[in-house]
């Protein structure tokens, strides 16, 4: 039979965002997958070499509007480890609060993408109706929906009344009641099981080998949480339990994510409990000593690092920002190899792809000669972008 | 005065103007079941409680920008559609509506009308294979190939199970087979499973989840579909519709005993009958998620093929019984 590439993205129904897929096919199956990425670049890491280590928090956040809590903790903790800022117990539990409400509702709006991806519009339907209720808590705690901007340097900038608490509580256990029905659901339903068992295997060997992180890497029978492995925050005076499964497939991946989110509500509803009176924040110095650190974070799709390097001044001398998706892409095309073109979304989807917090920066490639440089923003815009050259427009300033 | 009537009967009702609307209607049925089962409002705003909104689709459509990939066949391409719709709407001519004498055969009613309604179901399928190759594109010709594919899982089991009830009837038309189911009603208790298997293969038919292969959006984008814009794609989205009314139009005449009583009491009948097959499609499409067309092939050749040689069995022994 006749092989034919078919280019899955940058522009695909089943793609959120734009990536592509080149994707080798022989009938229905796979033979041979390619990712191309870079059709997302925002040069947020050069953006943030030039603002105050506070304006840098409202800019992080934006790299992802999913997991936008993930990243602000990220930075935050490595600049207070920077400075050197113990920060208050109420703080770091308000903090974690967010952290875990945050998970569940991107546990939750996988769960409806997964069945979406399968056709299953039902569950969709349902799981992003539920999904709504810790949208409302999230904005109960923040004020806001998706940028909670509920961190700074030193503590968090709100803090949690009991009426607050009521609520999250009721909402938690609601959710918890809708969760046990959809675990029920996506682990019985004979159609959608029959889609998700077996397909997109990633052995447990492979896994290790290719680096996969989060849920991807703990469903191939790993198991590797930051919050367990180096507990940032209190995450080591919490108690939860590490989930893993061991069937190294897509169904793994979904149980591995429904039983995080019921593990999301004992959290949470521990932290409520036992929430630690006293000031949410210290105050931090506007200006950092030289020096360099990585911060690691359990992002709902995985490990997120930072690393930060201070230059005295007010401003860091480099940000770098490597997200768990980017971490995924190589065991993805391991697990395309082989699959029927009908299992390409679904193992895509499985990593939970978040390709707007993975692209950081644009390497250009000589098509004939094979060498390869790395463009900085001020050149791309000089080479690209250069306003005054095309257009005969004066700026009054 | 014959001319007339047939005239009114290839135009009127139940041809073109009513099997439109009717089939409009059922469309708006289905969406609105569909999205009141997954906890969605559905069509809201065009008319009451949204009922006109596929007609509104429809006329929308009617007025898009209309193109031809550069590389297709412009006459084969453009004329798909029409052809589609013209089998359909033809297929619709020979269900049992219009208060038929059951004891004078017709044009449209006599021995064996309903292999030719069943024959010309098939043809679609075929319409649609050749509007995926047609439009060369690789995810149109990867849907065309899976419409082929399941066409041979679903077409056995369907004109098994539709043709059992005909052999306890001993007729091979729709309108006596209609009459004898009317007159024993109790017959028909024999003829579940072949209900079942009939409502399963029409859903497979009319593509609908979880057979939604073909057309899988997250997979091969539009499918078939990918390449038809403007008029053509509203008369492909007619043709399924009407191909969904006539699919449950010919399981209700030969698994429900048919419309009879006369033009309005028939008509009632008709529509009940109909709406009640839509709705358990529109369940089962709420109820699953999409399988891949190797396991749709197994589940058709696995379950649904001896399920259909069970009923056919089955229907030989009662044949057998009452004789």
């Amino acid at each position: 039979m006749k092989k034919i590439t078919i280019p899955i993205g940058p522009q695909h129904p089943a793609l959120k965002e734009p990536i592509s897929l080149r994707i080798t096919i022989e009938g229905e199956v796979v033979k041979h997958a390619d990712v191309r990425l870079g059709y997302n670049h925002r040069g947020i890491e050069k953006l943030a070499e030039s603002r105050t280590y506070i304006q840098n928090i409202y800019l992080v956040e934006r790299i992802c509007g999913i997991c936008s809590h993930s990243h602000t903790t990220c930075y935050v903790q490595g600049v207070e480890k920077l400075c050197g800022l113990e920060v208050p117990k109420r703080g770091l539990y308000i903090r974690m609060l967010v952290c875990e409400l945050e998970r569940i509702h991107s546990h939750l709006l996988w769960l409806g993408v997964a069945a979406h991806e399968a056709g299953f519009d039902s569950l969709f339907m349902y799981t992003w109706r539920d999904r709504e209720v810790v949208m409302d808590l999230l904005e109960i705690i923040s004020g806001n929906r998706v940028h909670y901007a509920i961190n700074t340097i030193g503590g968090v900038r709100r803090n949690l009344n009991e009426i607050q608490k009521e609520k999250i509580l009721e909402g938690i256990k609601f959710l918890k009641k809708r969760t046990e029905y959809y675990t029920n659901l996506g682990t019985t339903e004979p159609t959608f099981v029959a889609r998700i068992a077996g397909v997109g295997i990633l052995p447990k060997e492979k896994a290790i080998a290719l680096c996969a992180v989060g849920p991807t890497l703990r469903a191939s029978g790993v198991s590797s949480d930051i919050r367990k492995d180096d507990p940032y925050a209190a995450y080591d005076e919490i108690p939860f339990d590490l989930c893993t499964a061991d069937t190294c497939d897509v169904l793994g991946r979904v149980v591995v994510r429904v039983k995080e989110l019921i593990e999301s509500y004992k959290i949470v509803e521990y932290i409520i409990k036992n929430l630690p009176q006293g000031e949410i924040k210290v105050k931090a110095p506007r200006k950092i000593q030289p020096a360099e650190v990585v911060s690691r974070y359990e992002a709902p799709r995985g490990e997120n690092i930072h690393y930060i390097k201070s230059n005295g001044t007010d401003k860091p001398e480099r940000l770098k920002v490597r997200a768990p998706t980017l971490a995924n892409y190589p065991a993805t095309i391991e697990m395309l190899k082989n699959c029927f073109v009908a299992d390409i979304p679904l193992i895509f989807a499985a990593i939970d792809p978040c390709i707007c917090c993975a692209e950081r920066f644009v390497e250009l490639i000589d098509a004939k000669k094979g060498n390869s440089t790395v463009l900085s923003m001020a050149e791309i815009r000089k080479k690209y972008y250069s306003t005054e050259t095309k257009r005969n427009v004066v700026w009054p300033l | 005065m014959a001319v007339i009537k047939a005239l009114i009967y290839l135009l009127v009702y139940p041809g073109i103007l009513f099997l439109f609307v009717y089939s409009t209607f059922c469309e708006w049925f289905d969406r609105k079941l569909y999205a009141r089962l997954q906890n969605r409002i559905g069509p809201a705003y065009t008319g009451r409680s949204g009922i006109l909104q596929p007609v509104a689709d429809f006329l929308k459509l009617m007025f898009k920008e209309d193109i031809v990939p550069e590389n297709a066949d412009r006459t084969i391409f453009s004329s798909l559609p029409v052809i589609g719709l013209a089998i359909v709407l033809t297929a619709g001519l020979y269900l049992p509506l219009w208060n038929i004498n059951v004891s004078v055969p017709s044009f449209n009613s006599f021995q064996g009308d309903i292999i030719v309604v069943l024959y010309l179901l098939s043809l679609p399928t075929l319409v649609l294979f050749l509007a995926g190759w047609h439009s060369t594109n690789f995810f149109s010709t990867l849907g065309g190939v899976r419409v082929l594919t399941m066409l041979f899982g679903y077409e056995v089991p369907l004109f098994l199970a539709v043709l059992s009830p005909a052999i306890v009837a001993d007729s091979w038309r729709l309108a006596e087979i209609a009459d004898f189911y009317q007159k024993f009603p109790f017959l028909l208790l024999f003829q579940i499973i072949g209900f079942f298997v009939a409502v399963v293969a029409l859903q497979a038919k009319l593509e609908r989840t979880p057979f939604d292969i073909p057309h899988a959006e997250t997979e091969i984008v539009g499918g078939t579909f990918t390449e038809y814009s403007g008029k053509k794609l509203a008369f492909f989205r007619l043709m399924t519709d009407v191909e969904m009314v006539v699919g449950s139009g010919l399981i209700a005449t030969v698994f429900l005993a048919g419309f009879s009583g006369g033009v309005f009491l028939g008509l009632l009948k008709f529509i009940l009958k109909t709406l009640f097959v839509i709705a358990i499609l529109s369940l089962i499409k709420a109820a699953c998620s999409r399988i891949r067309i190797d396991q749709m092939v197994i589940f058709s050749w696995k379950y649904l093929a001896p399920l259909a040689v069970l009923q056919l069995l089955i229907s030989i022994i009662v044949k057998g019984v009452i004789q």
